[in-house]
């Protein structure tokens, strides 16, 4: 067999010739220096290709994914909404793209007004009294603001306190950017309505609790009915109450996290506000706090050093916080980010992101309303921005969640989040967005019903799945047992690694 | 502006099918007193009129392509061939998510393991991952792995005082609460044979950036040697453009290398997004954190791609994860990727001799002028500091007001023993035109 039936697209190194060059660069205008010969590299293993060859290799890359604008996204926690292209030229404007982080701020008042309003904004929106801009993404500001809550006690003389206290239905990066703070996890159950279990809450709440880290809505999509019980529990014993923002698709306009009492949140701006996904990024995850917590910022943050009057605008500069926990990145943060999630906000209003939510959460429920008849709801009560299924029928026991999502991709759809949130077994994690209409919805719903059905009558259909994707399922097992990172040739001809 | 598709019609009958009256009946486990707060924020607005404020807002920067640009210091304005953001703008690249399942993202995939292959390339390494947030954040990553090799037995780490002040910050506080010794931060004159006479058995990782901060090539030859001698593992902070001429890390026996990965095609963007990239050897592999993608076949035996030894991350392991990282700097990643295909073997060569020569050329210039002094106590790559004979804010300020020129970088505020020192970078951006200009202005200052 012809090598090339057995791959879909070479990769760069295989494009590659000798001699080929896609870019040519100006001679030296000015006298050549000669390099230092000792610390001169022999060889740049990099492949040459001509502009065409570039852009033919990665635009038949592109086309082997699916994406939003490809098509429905459904992938739970995520919010996959229609990512809109004004963001792209806005972010590409000249003065925002091509200034130096370092420059002196008289000279990029352009880019603090942006922030600062920004961070003005997300504070109105989750009713907070500080945001920083900094953290990367969604864990990083986890990670921040766990920093600022184990400060927070620090400063207070309050040592003992180590212990995070996180429900069962939580992502994954909770524990672990608790871990990271030298913290401790300790895990909650929920109750039989998807709620934080309150007895257990109750026991474990004491004087060595740093605070809750709570995602509300959850990743079930249901709203904690008990929140305001839960707030005070934690409160009574001295703790903190940090919000994950992952799901704050489901409540923006309808309701301020920090109005509930929490006092810490990160935003996701690549979920909410509509920033790209980029194939995995890049996010950007600003966090909000209550007054406590305004100290411990990350420092630099966006700050009104001159006030403006009729004639001058105000002049913006950095201020490092008083207890300040440090730098969280090098710079300002991911910029390009900001001019994207600030575009969006400017475009929608108060009432523009009050109605997203709206119908994100009206997509949802219509959508769980649809095949609630066909997929077991472990939870059955009114969703907000997306729901839990089950993806196994008792009459049908070779499937499993996972072949359900595969055969989801012969209809043209991405799956939903599967295996997630852990206390739902074989969890198919549905969350459709505000952008997608009626008709989308419909069919996809469609899709599902039909694959319960082939589910019992032709059961091999779904184990084989996918079918017309560009690649059949992947052996995760083989990747994993002889480790293959790199396809550089002078890497696979090296005798060392050939043989390990 | 909205994006929303639903008519009257459709919210009639999603509402009925859905049981409820109005929208707002979703809401009602919501605390009642919180619920539908009035936010104060400006009303709606179209796309046009967004943009046109935006307009203005950016137009009150001033940026690389219209002032000549000295500044450097760990973010640097090059060349992108044009290509590079068209490619990105391809909604295929643009609105996928993280590759969870690899049927449907091949494209992404390949993409992300064709970066990893030319990480490898550039550095001299094994391995590389699909990415950090940025440079800093690479670095302090780099710790916790060496923690996480040598299972906390060994607490201390050494840090060349000459890494970017920003990343020493990061590291700083990433690492408070584990108990550890950072070393290399007391004396911020102390050079690199002062540093490895801190090394001893309880040291996990010694750092130290190349070009350094002050833009000066260290003498790599011979660390390897002192590190391995007390077991430790040794990290280079390293600038990807430098790389393309000058012996990589991996061939000084490096166990990490780590950097900035802006300058491989992603604009200056006032900070981010950038990326970090991160490689290393084979062996600490499942050390390392951040996502992999490894090659691997799928039903019908055709060649594929999947994110690997995923059990080291978050999303698997929770509180026993190697890091709580989650998102990749995926696009960057892409842009990367594409830069480096269309530079390939010839252009970043060039690129980095064309760096290497104007900034040599530069300082011969500069040292000529009355009241300046380039500091010549090592080799620089394509930046270098001068001392100044007034302060750097002052010069910086006469640059730009009365000659448009962005100045350099006011070394002073992180070493206190290069006050009135500036930090100036030079890159194929800069032509001999502009260097006449910065020079005939520093001659005018002084």
């Amino acid at each position: 067999m012809n090598i090339s039936d057995n791959i879909a697209e070479p990769t760069v190194y295989e494009l590659s010739s000798p001699g080929r060059s896609g870019v040519t660069l100006p001679e030296p205008d000015v006298p050549v220096e000669e390099l230092p010969t000792d610390i001169v590299r022999d060889d740049l293993d990099l492949p040459e290709l001509t502009q065409l060859d570039v852009i033919r290799h990665f635009q038949s890359l592109s086309q082997l994914n699916h994406s939003i604008d490809s098509g429905f996204y459904p992938l739970g926690s995520c919010t996959m909404k229609y990512n809109p292209r004004v963001n792209e030229d806005a972010a590409r404007l000249a003065g925002f793209m091509h200034s130096h982080p370092l420059q002196d701020v008289n000279t990029v008042q352009g880019n603090l007004a942006l922030m600062y309003e920004l961070q003005e904004w997300l504070k109105e929106i989750g009713g907070f009294a500080a945001v920083t801009l900094q953290p990367a993404a969604g864990a990083h500001g986890e990670l921040t603001g766990i920093m600022m809550m184990r400060d927070y006690h620090l400063s207070r003389g309050d040592n003992a306190r180590r212990k995070i206290l996180i429900p069962d239905s939580a992502h994954g990066t909770n524990p672990a950017s608790t871990t990271m703070s030298g913290l401790e996890v300790i895990e909650l159950p929920s109750d039989a309505r998807g709620n934080v279990d309150l007895d257990a809450l109750k026991s474990e709440c004491g004087e060595d609790i740093v605070g809750l880290m709570i995602t509300n809505p959850n990743t079930l999509g249901l709203f904690e009915e008990q929140i305001e019980e839960v707030v005070k529990t934690v409160r009574e014993c001295g703790g903190l109450i940090y919000g994950d923002g992952a799901n704050m698709n489901a409540l923006t306009g309808i309701v301020r996290p920090g109005d509930i009492g929490f006092d810490v949140m990160h935003y996701n701006l690549h979920k909410t506000f509509s920033t790209p996904h980029g194939g995995g990024g890049p996010g950007s995850g600003p966090v909000g706090v209550s007054e406590r917590l305004v100290d411990f910022l990350p420092t630099p943050i966006i700050e009104i050093v001159e006030q403006g009057n009729d004639q001058d605008p105000p002049l913006y500069g950095f201020a490092s916080p008083k207890h300040t926990i440090g730098r969280m990145k090098a710079f300002n943060g991911q910029f390009g980010v900001l001019v994207r999630a600030y575009t969006y906000i400017r475009i929608h209003g108060a009432t523009g992101l009050r109605s997203n939510s709206e119908h994100a959460v009206l997509n949802a429920n219509y959508l769980r309303s649809k095949v609630q008849d066909v997929y077991h709801l472990p939870y059955d009560r009114a969703c907000l921005h997306e729901f839990v299924v089950e993806g196994r029928w008792s009459d049908a026991p070779e499937i499993h969640a996972l072949d359900i999502s595969k055969r989801l991709m012969d209809f043209g759809f991405h799956p939903p989040t599967n295996y997630f949130p852990l206390i739902v077994h074989e969890a198919l994690m549905i969350e459709p967005t505000e952008t997608e209409s009626r008709e989308t919805l419909d069919k996809f719903a469609n899709a599902l019903i039909q694959i319960a059905d082939e589910a019992r009558n032709n059961p091999e259909l779904l184990l084989t799945a996918p079918h017309v994707t560009p690649s059949a399922r992947m052996d995760e097992v083989q990747a994993a047992r002889q480790l293959v990172l790199c396809c550089r040739p002078s890497y696979l001809s090296d005798p060392q690694y050939v043989n390990s | 502006m909205s994006y929303l598709p639903h008519t009257e019609l459709d919210r009639e009958k999603m509402l009925a099918a859905c049981g409820v009256e109005n929208l707002e009946a979703f809401f009602e486990t919501i605390p009642n007193e919180h619920r539908f707060p009035q936010l104060n924020m400006p009303g709606p607005l179209s796309e046009l009129e967004v943009l046109k404020e935006l307009q203005e807002l950016s137009e009150s920067n001033a940026e690389a392509t219209h002032y000549p640009c000295f500044l450097g210091a760990g973010a640097y304005h090059h060349y992108v061939p044009s290509l590079v953001n068209h490619m990105l703008l391809r909604g295929e690249n643009l609105t996928a998510y993280t590759p969870y399942q690899p049927e449907v993202s091949q494209g992404t995939l390949q993409t992300m393991f064709e970066f990893q292959s030319m990480i490898c390339a550039l550095t001299g390494m094994e391995v590389a991952n699909s990415s950090h947030y940025d440079g800093a954040t690479s670095t302090a990553e780099a710790i916790i792995m060496a923690l996480n090799h040598f299972r906390g037995k060994r607490t201390k780490i050494i840090i060349s005082p000459t890494i970017h002040p920003h990343y020493r910050q990061v590291i700083n506080t990433y690492t408070q609460g584990m108990g550890l010794t950072i070393v290399g931060q007391e004396n911020l004159e102390a050079d690199l044979d002062d540093l490895l006479t801190e090394l001893d058995d309880q040291t996990a990782l010694f750092i130290i950036q190349n070009p350094n901060f002050l833009g000066e090539l260290e003498d790599l030859q011979g660390i390897e040697n002192a590190v391995k001698d007390v077991g430790a593992l040794f990290c280079v902070i390293s600038n990807p453009i430098t790389l393309g001429t000058m012996k990589p890390p991996g061939e000084y026996g490096a166990d990490i290398v780590v950097g900035e990965g802006q300058p491989l095609g992603i604009p200056l963007s006032y900070g981010g997004p950038y990326l970090g990239f991160f490689a290393t050897r084979e062996k600490y592999v499942r050390k390392m954190s951040g996502r992999l993608v490894g090659e691997t076949v799928d039903a019908k035996g055709k060649r594929g791609y999947v994110l690997t030894l995923t059990p080291r991350e978050q999303h698997i392991r929770r509180d026993k994860a190697s890091s709580n990282i989650c998102t990749n700097q995926g696009l960057m990643v892409t842009a990367a990727a594409i830069y480096l295909s269309v530079l390939g073997k010839q252009g970043l060569r060039k690129v980095s001799e064309l760096c290497y020569h104007k900034a040599h050329y530069a300082a011969k210039q500069i040292d000529k002028i009355p009241g300046f002094a380039v500091r010549k106590d090592q080799p620089f790559f394509h930046e270098f500091a001068v001392h100044c004979t007034k302060p750097i804010i002052e010069i910086n300020k006469s640059l730009f007001d009365e000659y448009g020129l962005i100045g350099g970088y006011d070394l002073g505020q992180d070493y206190p023993h290069l006050k009135d020192h500036m930090l100036l970078a030079f890159t194929e951006m800069i032509s001999t035109d502009d260097i006449q200009c910065l020079c005939d202005a520093l001659g005018e200052i002084s």
